[in-house]
């Protein structure tokens, strides 16, 4: 790990003394021990124990369901279907990484009149233990009309293909259009004059490129407890990135007031943006209140997390773009259509950001589709849609490159964005650290490194990624020893209880250890948007900051209390309160505080826009096996602007993290269904994520262009680092064996059939 | 109800007498009947070493093992590991190399992580790569697992052999 400091526009009083060091996470006892309590080891007295039924189907019309079998199970305690959802109207929700529309998650959920796809939610069944749940479900009587599937995007597209929900129109261009459709919306971001743009170009590279379905891959699967209680109130333990956001989600789908809904967020195994939605949370409370109340818990097995969550969107990408002799960019154009799933809300809106992003622009089209076809409704994964836009636009950019014979950092260079340009679809940059990013890879060892050997590679690809805001809030106490409790509404998920908590340390001046973090229920703190976006070091913590700041305006009152001197008077620095000689430790007043009758609280909310975008760049070097086709990674590196790393172990995590992901998109990872749709890869063994065996170290450089919007200047950095790998390996596979690949993933086959059809032509 | 058995094992050094139907789990029945949750499901069939366990010391999947065949045996879990004077070193070495992001699949990799030290005190990069194979983690890369794998095996070469039940 290398660190590249810029001091430029860090509020506060840079250096640090906590900010930058590497304490030990507060909940890092309960997690080496097994005593963290996720979401499928909740477990409350008298509670049951639900199981799904799923469609064997991808597409096909409910004709009836009969229930009464099931019901008749001796511990069978309850049934619900979709007739025991109430009726919902469009409501569109921003769950932090797309907005979404609860009638068609009340409709995923549990399908209403039809099924949508292989594992869609029919019917849930509560009885004394899973084995009954599990045997009642299979009694669960359901005709069925089949109806052909649609699977692929551009087929979901045509005039004739089946149509998925009647009552889909067009949004073209922010109109709504008549006729039946899969197609839910068009975008477009245009700029200058594109024939003027490609006259300009010498050389012009147009390619086409597939991605397949791939799925968030979190270890633990979705789980949930909820109680329907006898006065009404429903509480619901699970394990998410957002628990506001799944209370505001329960609320409206079981037509609840908001107040009636308290969500206690357990310990959260993995999310990547794939627990953000509903799926059993609702269900668990309907079987609660028809079970007499009793708690229902209802933990998803790894085929059904496959099958019905997640995944992201396959995708189809065509990108166009010319360049001059000299190196310049002259104009680009992008068609990207994104599957959704069975729903609308593909990511296809940031990918169409993302994908031309990083560089200077002054003409250029692109084109963004959201179409839905039988798979899984998709749900964010990390920088979502980035990935599959980033490789495409890398892949032309590296070929653009190697045309000109130009270094392909150097190419990067000459046309990156910087502060004051404008981004391909309208917003205009403040300070980025692209550049940064690419100077420090062009100087990093790895880049210098020989490369000896046959079918080897090196490939680079640069990424970016918006980040998020969103709204924070925190309460804080101070304890007589003098340690502060915070309460937080930010799910942890990797590090970010430490990341805030040092914030709050670096603000009051205390110690790291005093401070004691908690995440807390929804009833217990303001309103927290989801962990997701890559925002909650930077929120939560800005958040933690204010109460920080509001914690010590509160104790030098006390001081001036305690000292009998005037509130103006009282200066506080490295823990001591003075005033005119006379001083107080911060621990000295905070040991009086029961006795004085002021007890220290504050609360603090924000909702900041200036999130300030992360760039990355990264290098890898590959091999490639021309007999078996497979593609050894050897080696990594992964250059980030993370603005400020405030905790570097946990921002090097999130890029070895983000990289891992990539890798496995890039080499491995893709749903496989049959022609009519089922889903035949819905395992571990089978969708194959990397394994410690299939990677090498991840070397990572943390550039730290401070984000001014930003008291510390942090930037979000989790979702970033998954946006160049699947690029800048099919650069490196293009260095190491002269194929561009043009689908994802570049598995053994993929590669055996493109060397294959280059040695024929 | 199908018939139940009883099995006379022993868990994290301590006797247990379990009941159980003979289609459970060894995972099910540290989970649902001991409420051991620290021993985690990711997957139920073999394939993400969440639920790993130490059967007479070795590495098994407890998703694939029956709850009877623990008869007469003994068994570890993550809630065995610590030493009465505090943490494992490899619990150590995990925080202290940050190895760990959302922890779900900590107890696997570490009870995994003590059955490569126990076979092999000191082993290479790629003998740890080799041996966590059977752990998915999602998060973080496999980079500072294997840190901290390696720097545990470094900084006391048999400490394999401390903690846990195993004979
Ligand atoms: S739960 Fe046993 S290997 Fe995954
Ligand atoms: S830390 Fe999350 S799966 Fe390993």
């Amino acid at each position: 790990m290398t660190l590249t400091r810029d001091k430029k526009g860090v509020a506060g009083k840079a250096p640090y003394k906590v900010i930058g060091t590497r304490p030990l996470r507060p909940d890092g006892a309960d997690k080496v021990t097994g005593k963290a309590v996720y979401g499928a080891d909740v477990h409350l007295p008298a509670m049951l124990y639900g199981a799904m039924l799923r469609s064997p189907h991808a597409h096909a019309r409910i004709s009836s369901i009969d229930t009464s079998e099931a019901e008749r199970v001796p511990g069978v305690k309850a049934v619900v279907t979709a007739a025991d959802l109430p009726v919902i109207q469009d409501i569109l929700t921003d769950l932090g990484e797309g907005v979404v529309n609860l009638r068609y998650t009340s409709n995923n959920v549990l399908a209403h009149d039809k099924v949508l796809y292989h594992g869609h939610a029919v019917a849930a069944v509560a009885a004394t233990s899973t084995a009954i749940a599990e045997e009642a479900v299979k009694l669960i009587k359901v005709e069925y009309d089949l109806l052909p599937p649609v699977l692929d995007v551009l087929e979901a597209m045509k005039d004739d293909a089946p149509i998925i929900l009647e009552d889909l129109r067009t949004t073209e261009l922010g109109e709504k259009r008549e006729g039946q459709t899969n197609i839910a919306s068009h975008i477009q971001h245009r700029r200058g004059d594109l024939e003027q743009g490609f006259a300009a170009a010498d050389i012009i590279v147009e390619r086409e490129f597939r991605t397949g379905t791939v799925h968030q891959g979190y270890i633990e699967p979705h789980s949930a407890v909820g109680l329907y209680n006898d006065d009404g109130h429903v509480t619901v333990w699970c394990s998410t990135q957002g628990a506001f956001g799944i209370r505001n989600q329960v609320s409206e789908l079981l037509k609840l007031p908001v107040s009636d809904v308290t969500v206690i967020p357990t310990e959260i195994g993995g999310g990547f943006g794939g627990k953000l939605g509903v799926y059993l949370e609702p269900v668990v409370a309907l079987l609660s209140k028809k079970a007499g109340h009793r708690p229902v818990k209802m933990t998803m097995n790894r085929t059904e997390v496959l099958q019905a969550t997640g995944p992201t969107s396959a995708s189809y990408i065509r990108v166009k773009m010319g360049a001059t002799r000299d190196g310049k960019l002259t104009a680009a154009e992008a068609y990207l259509a994104y599957d959704a799933g069975a729903f609308p809300g593909s990511p296809v809106g940031s990918a169409a950001v993302v994908i031309l992003a990083p560089y200077k622009l002054d003409h250029l089209l692109i084109d963004g589709y959201d179409v839905i076809v039988n798979k899984p409704r998709s749900a964010a994964y990390r920088a979502p849609g980035g990935t599959n836009a980033a490789y495409a636009s890398e892949a032309v950019i590296d070929e653009l490159a190697k045309i000109i014979g130009m270094d392909p950092l150097e190419f990067r260079l000459k046309n990156a964005v910087t502060e004051g340009d404008r981004r391909a679809d309208g917003p205009v940059y403040a300070r980025i650290g692209f550049v940064e990013t690419l100077h420090a890879a062009q100087e990093h060892p790895h880049y210098r490194a020989p490369l000896e050997g046959k079918h080897r590679g090196r490939g680079v690809a640069s990424g970016f990624w918006n980040n998020w805001g969103g709204r924070s809030s925190v309460s804080a106490s101070i304890n007589p020893d003098g340690s502060v409790n915070l309460l937080e509404g930010s799910p942890d998920i990797g590090g970010t209880r430490a990341s805030i908590a040092m914030q709050l340390a670096e603000t009051m001046e205390i110690a790291y250890e005093d401070v004691h973090p908690r995440v807390v229920d929804t009833d217990s703190v303001g309103y927290n948007d989801a962990t997701g976006g890559s925002r909650t070091t930077f929120g939560t913590g800005w958040a933690a900051y204010e109460v920080g700041l509001k914690l010590i305006d509160e104790m030098k009152r006390q001081a001036a209390d305690l000292l009998e001197v005037d509130l103006e008077s009282i200066a506080y620095e490295n823990g001591i309160f003075s005033s005119n000689g006379d001083s107080l430790g911060f621990k000295e007043i905070a040991e009086r505080i029961d006795e004085s009758g002021h007890p220290v609280v504050a609360s603090a909310s924000v909702h900041p826009e200036e999130f300030g975008p992360g760039f990355g760049t990264h290098i890898v070097d590959v091999e490639v096996d021309p007999e078996t086709g497979k593609v050894e990674i050897l080696r990594y590196t992964a250059v980030q602007d993370v603005g400020k790393a405030i905790h570097p172990s946990y921002v090097e995590g999130q890029l070895h993290g983000g990289v891992a992901q990539g890798v496995g998109w890039a080499l491995n990872e893709e749903y496989v269904y049959d022609d009519e749709g089922h889903l035949l890869n819905a395992s571990f063994l089978d969708y194959r994520i990397p394994t410690a065996l299939d990677l090498p170290m991840i070397d990572t450089v943390l550039v730290e262009v401070a984000n001014p919007g930003h008291p510390f200047g942090v930037r979000g950095v989790g979702e970033t680092p998954i946006v160049p790998p699947a690029g800048a390996v099919a650069n490196a596979i293009y260095d190491a064996i002269g194929v561009r690949m043009t689908t994802l993933p570049m598995s053994p086959g993929t590669i055996l059939e493109a060397l294959w059809a280059q040695e024929e032509s | 109800m199908a018939d139940r058995v009883i099995v006379n094992t022993s868990i994290n050094g301590e006797e247990a007498t379990l009941l159980c139907e003979p289609r459970q789990t060894l995972l099910e029945v540290l989970r649902e009947g001991l409420r051991l949750t620290g021993t985690k499901e990711g997957c139920s069939n073999g394939n993400c070493g969440a639920c790993n366990v130490l059967l007479d010391g070795v590495l098994v999947n407890s998703c694939l093992v029956l709850a009877v065949e623990a008869e007469g045996r003994s068994v570890t879990t993550i809630e065995g590991i610590a030493l009465p004077e505090g943490l494992h070193p490899l619990q150590q070495k995990f925080l202290e190399h940050a190895a760990l992001q959302c922890g779900i699949c900590t107890p696997g990799f570490i009870i995994s992580a003590k059955a490569l030290l126990e076979e092999n005190p000191s082993p290479t990069e790629e003998e740890v790569r080799f041996w966590l194979a059977g752990n998915l983690c999602r998060c973080t890369g496999y980079d500072k697992i294997v840190r901290a794998v390696l720097d545990t095996a470094e900084a006391a070469p048999s400490v394999g052999s401390f903690g846990g039940e195993t004979p």
